[in-house]
């Protein structure tokens, strides 16, 4: 099942540049929650804030309060244990090169010492099924390179590793920003299907497809959230006027 | 070139004299033009002719070595222990023994250091002070002369054991190691791409866990060359090994007793007066840089860069 | 990255969870779609696998003791200078104490009257190493000018390839070889030719045994040419294809684009390589013991015989008898050590200063 995120005065630095201001946001469980908006808006740092993958880099730093349920992120658990629950979809298909298929999407757990091999083979075909991508890769699992697909293949790929570990909520950073509308078409089906079972925040500068697969839409500009609500309000009757700026085209 | 004048065209042309201007400018610049392409082809001509300077001497070089090597390898070179002097015969399997010995020995302290401190310097100490300076370290120790890790392994190890060692040989070749071992790991983590290491972050896996499974492994084909060839530079070397390892003219397969080598044994036999021992010397050497080329090359192919770069 | 200290998460007192502008967050999705496929997973006990991740340990203690190896690791190397140096000095205390900093001044090597100086060594190791330089620059140059700037492509992959494969081949073997081809060749045919043409110099007096600084010198450059030539095709190399089309959008010739775009960006760093070189030819020890003629003396002609610093450690360590003679020897292994590593770190600082003006390749 998804968890809700409660996120209460988030603020992020890269170095000295305050990339995020004062967000406040409620993310509703197992729906999907599109964040659309220019480059550079700050939508890809505040997901990163959300499994902490933002303080990967030397120079980042965050404050602020996000809850996962009633989990206070920052303060109750590791970030190990946080991107554990909370899966992460990247915009560029980033397959590990040296493993097959069946590894990569299964690495998440024996990365993490799981030995058990029925409940893995299980998984790595739940996942695969659940990624749409069983088909197409079942007969070369073990055989074929997880690089070696194509790029939307490989994007699939990508999401069935982060499924595997049966997160709760799934962050997608631009996940069809690289790929052909064929496989845009794929993933955002995909993402349909998914909401069902978990939370999903996806990032992206399209805004049919935050259209067309979210139920809720945010708005950044320059750091700040402008405007959150429910998708079609934000593109038919948005509230603020920078938004409809951006919805009808007038820059960005 | 900056003092070639810009032909400006006047009627009356700058110099005064009663010749059509256009045909002095253009016989200037013709003249000017005909000596910058001469000094053009004649510094072309200069590059090239040094190389072939250089090539053809070095290549001369490297074919004597290996058709003297050639002619004087045999069976008996690999398994026998070297004749005394006057006979005929004798081999060098106990140098190649006591190589191995010794290098087994500095690999096994050498190659985890090195690769290590390669680690740090690529996934830990990235932009900071701490890991310029490892660097520069590095660097500056690769050219410090072997013969001087040979004294200060001696000093750290014979002169406290009062005998002669394989351990103290191993000793010094490791130290030998740690800095090529250590650049090339460091450059070869750095082509693996971070977003792999996100990926395998992202999933929840410990950072510890993604340097070794992610990030080493995908950058293992190069670090296993980069091992390689420090491996075979310091296999030939044999300043570090005269008061360490020492030598011998036995089997001996002890660690804390002198033991031959291979660089060693072509070092007492080239400047020995007999023929013998000279075509045995050959033959060594012949090993050694078919041990080289074969690193060399796997470098080459499986890096795809050269070798003297960044730890030269 | 669990080893950096967290940001401790922290709201101002003063802000009270604000509810958005627009109110209905749990709004029911609006968009029509086609209920998924899979059924809906009702709240149940967690799945095997959510009860391994979260029964599993988060890795700290691992990490930390992960990365205080690396870090081990990456000291060990400054550990490994400081310690040879401690260890230099401390073995070379008695002729320290004995002779002083006069010792590099004198030109005395006495083991049986314990009488010991360095001069000599030093005269040794500067001349082959100045004449290596002297012979192996010009020739690196125009091969890297070649291999940079005019090699067909074709040609380029084979002579790089051959100039690495030289520049490994061991010391020892290179000292093989001058041993049985150069020696002779010094002594029967070079040998008497620049007696001949350049007899008058004065530099090529005395009888010629074919062993010698000259011998000596020739082998150290064609040890130092692969070195120096390919470090210097690097640098030229990571010169910006801008600083040339700059200069050849000007009208210049390929030679003229060489001097001015290239080498001049270049000159620092192929001064670099040209002192790494000569650190190379300071250190060098098997080729040169095996040709020098290994006697401490300071001549003018170039037939005869010398020692140098390395060369003299190499061939006396094992067979000093007596704790001075000893000393003296690791006291020149000391100067050896200080001045490499002084000559290297000018030259990295100049290489690097070419070929990594920015902190090369960040994240």
């Amino acid at each position: 099942m998804g968890a809700g995120i409660d996120v209460e005065h988030l603020n992020a630095w890269y170095g000295t540049t305050h990339t995020l201001q004062d967000i406040n946001l409620n993310i509703p469980a197992n729906h999907a929650t599109a964040l659309i908006g220019p480059s550079g808006c700050g939508k890809s740092t505040f997901v990163r804030c959300l499994n902490r993958m933002h303080e990967t880099n030397p120079i980042a730093r965050a404050t602020g309060v996000v809850k996962m349920g009633d989990l206070d992120i920052y303060k109750d658990a590791s970030p190990v244990d946080i991107r554990r629950r909370v899966g992460m979809v990247f915009q560029r298909p980033n397959p590990f090169p040296t493993m097959s298929i069946y590894d990569n999407v299964a690495s998440g757990l024996k990365l993490n010492g799981f030995r058990n091999k029925a409940i893995l083979d299980e998984t790595v075909e739940r996942s695969l099924k659940a990624a749409a991508l069983w088909e197409e890769v079942k007969d070369e699992l073990k055989k074929k390179s997880g690089a070696s697909l194509s790029g939307g293949q490989q994007q699939r790929m990508c999401i069935a590793r982060a499924l595997a570990v049966d997160p709760e909520v799934l962050l997608m950073d631009e996940p069809a920003s690289a790929l052909d509308p064929v496989s845009t078409s794929k993933i955002e089906d995909l993402i349909f299907q998914l909401k069902s079972r978990y939370t999903i925040v996806i990032v992206t500068h399209n805004m049919q497809q935050a259209a067309r697969v979210a139920e809720n839409t945010g708005f950044f500009l320059n750091g700040k959230m402008v405007e959150f609500n429910s998708t079609d309000k934000i593109f038919t009757t948005p509230s603020d006027k920078r938004t409809e700026d951006y919805i009808t085209g007038r820059f960005g | 070139m900056s003092t070639n004048p810009i032909p400006t065209v006047t009627p009356s042309g700058d110099d005064g004299l009663l010749r059509p201007p256009m045909d002095f400018q253009t016989r200037r610049m013709r003249l000017n033009s005909a000596r910058r392409y001469l000094v053009n082809h004649l510094v072309t001509g200069l590059a090239v002719l040094s190389t072939v300077l250089v090539i053809v001497p070095l290549v001369a070089i490297l074919g004597y070595l290996i058709y003297k090597g050639a002619s004087s390898l045999n069976l008996a070179f690999f398994t026998h222990i070297p004749a005394p002097v006057g006979e005929p015969g004798g081999g060098m399997a106990n140098s190649m023994v006591g190589s191995g010995i010794i290098l087994a020995l500095a690999s096994s302290m050498g190659v985890p250091v090195g690769i290590a401190a390669g680690v740090y310097l690529a996934e830990y100490g990235r932009g900071k002070m701490l890991a310029m300076a490892v660097r520069f370290t590095a660097d500056v120790l690769n050219g410090i002369p072997s013969i001087v890790m040979g004294i200060a392994a001696y000093s750290l190890i014979v002169m406290r054991q009062m005998h002669f060692s394989a351990f103290s040989g191993g000793v010094a070749l490791a130290i030998m190691m740690v800095p090529t071992i250590t650049r090339t790991t460091e450059e070869m983590l750095l082509t693996v791409p971070h977003a792999i290491r996100e990926a395998a972050l992202g999933l929840g896996v410990p950072k510890w866990r993604t340097v070794i499974s992610v990030s080493l492994r995908t950058a293992s084909p190069g670090i296993i060359t980069g091992c390689m060839l420090a491996f075979a530079r310091v296999a030939g070397e044999t300043a570090p090994l005269l008061f360490t390892a020492f030598g011998n003219q036995f089997w001996s397969f002890k660690l804390n007793e002198p033991i031959a080598a291979l660089p060693l044994q072509i070092y007492v036999y080239a400047i020995s007066p007999y023929d013998e021992w000279h075509r045995l010397a050959w033959a060594g050497a012949l090993v050694l840089i078919l041990m080289i080329m074969v690193s060399v090359t796997l470098v080459r192919i499986y890096a795809g860069r050269g070798i003297l770069k960044g730890a030269s | 990255m669990s080893l950096e200290r967290e940001p401790e998460p922290s709201s101002p007192p003063t802000a009270p969870s604000l509810p958005m502008d627009a109110a209905p967050i749990h709004a029911p999705a609006i968009i029509n779609f086609v209920a998924a496929s899979e059924p809906v997973a009702q709240e149940g006990p967690p799945s095997p696998i959510r009860q391994y991740l979260s029964a599993r340990g988060n890795g700290g203690l691992a990490d930390r003791t992960f990365a205080a190896a690396m870090l081990v690791c990456a000291l060990s190397i400054f550990a490994i200078v400081l310690f040879i140096l401690t260890i230099l000095i401390a073995r070379s205390k008695l002729s320290l104490a004995q002779f002083g900093f006069g010792f590099f001044l004198r030109s005395a090597w006495d083991p049986v009257s314990g009488d010991f100086g360095a001069l000599p060594f030093i005269f040794g190791t500067l001349t082959t190493s100045l004449l290596a330089l002297a012979m192996a620059v010009p020739l690196a140059l125009g091969v890297a000018i070649f291999l940079a700037e005019l090699c067909p492509a074709r040609l380029r992959a084979p002579i790089s390839f051959l100039t690495e494969l030289l520049a490994a081949i061991p010391s020892v073997v290179y000292g093989l070889w001058a041993v049985f081809v150069l020696v002779p060749i010094m002594r029967d045919q070079l040998g008497p030719l620049l007696v001949k043409y350049l007899g008058w110099t004065g530099f090529f007096g005395g009888y010629n045994f074919g062993v010698g600084m000259l011998t000596a010198s020739i082998i150290l450059a064609i040890m130092i040419l692969p070195i120096i030539s390919s470090i210097t095709r690097d640098i030229m190399l990571a010169v910006p294809v801008s600083q040339r089309e700059a200069v050849l959008a000007l009208g210049a010739t390929r030679w003229e684009m060489i001097r001015t775009g290239v080498l001049r960006n270049a000159r620092i760093g192929i001064v670099g390589a040209v002192i790494l070189g000569l650190g190379r030819a300071l250190g060098e020890t098997m080729a040169v013991t095996m040709v020098i003629g290994n006697h401490p003396e300071i001549s003018k002609s170039l037939f005869a015989p010398g020692y140098t610093l390395a060369s003299v450690i190499a061939n006396e360590f094992t067979e000093a008898t007596g704790d001075m003679y000893l000393s003296a020897l690791i006291e020149i292994g000391l100067a050896l050590f200080l001045v490499t590593i002084v000559v290297n770190a000018i030259a990295r600082a100049l290489v690097w200063a070419v070929t990594r003006g920015a902190p090369a390749r960040s994240i």
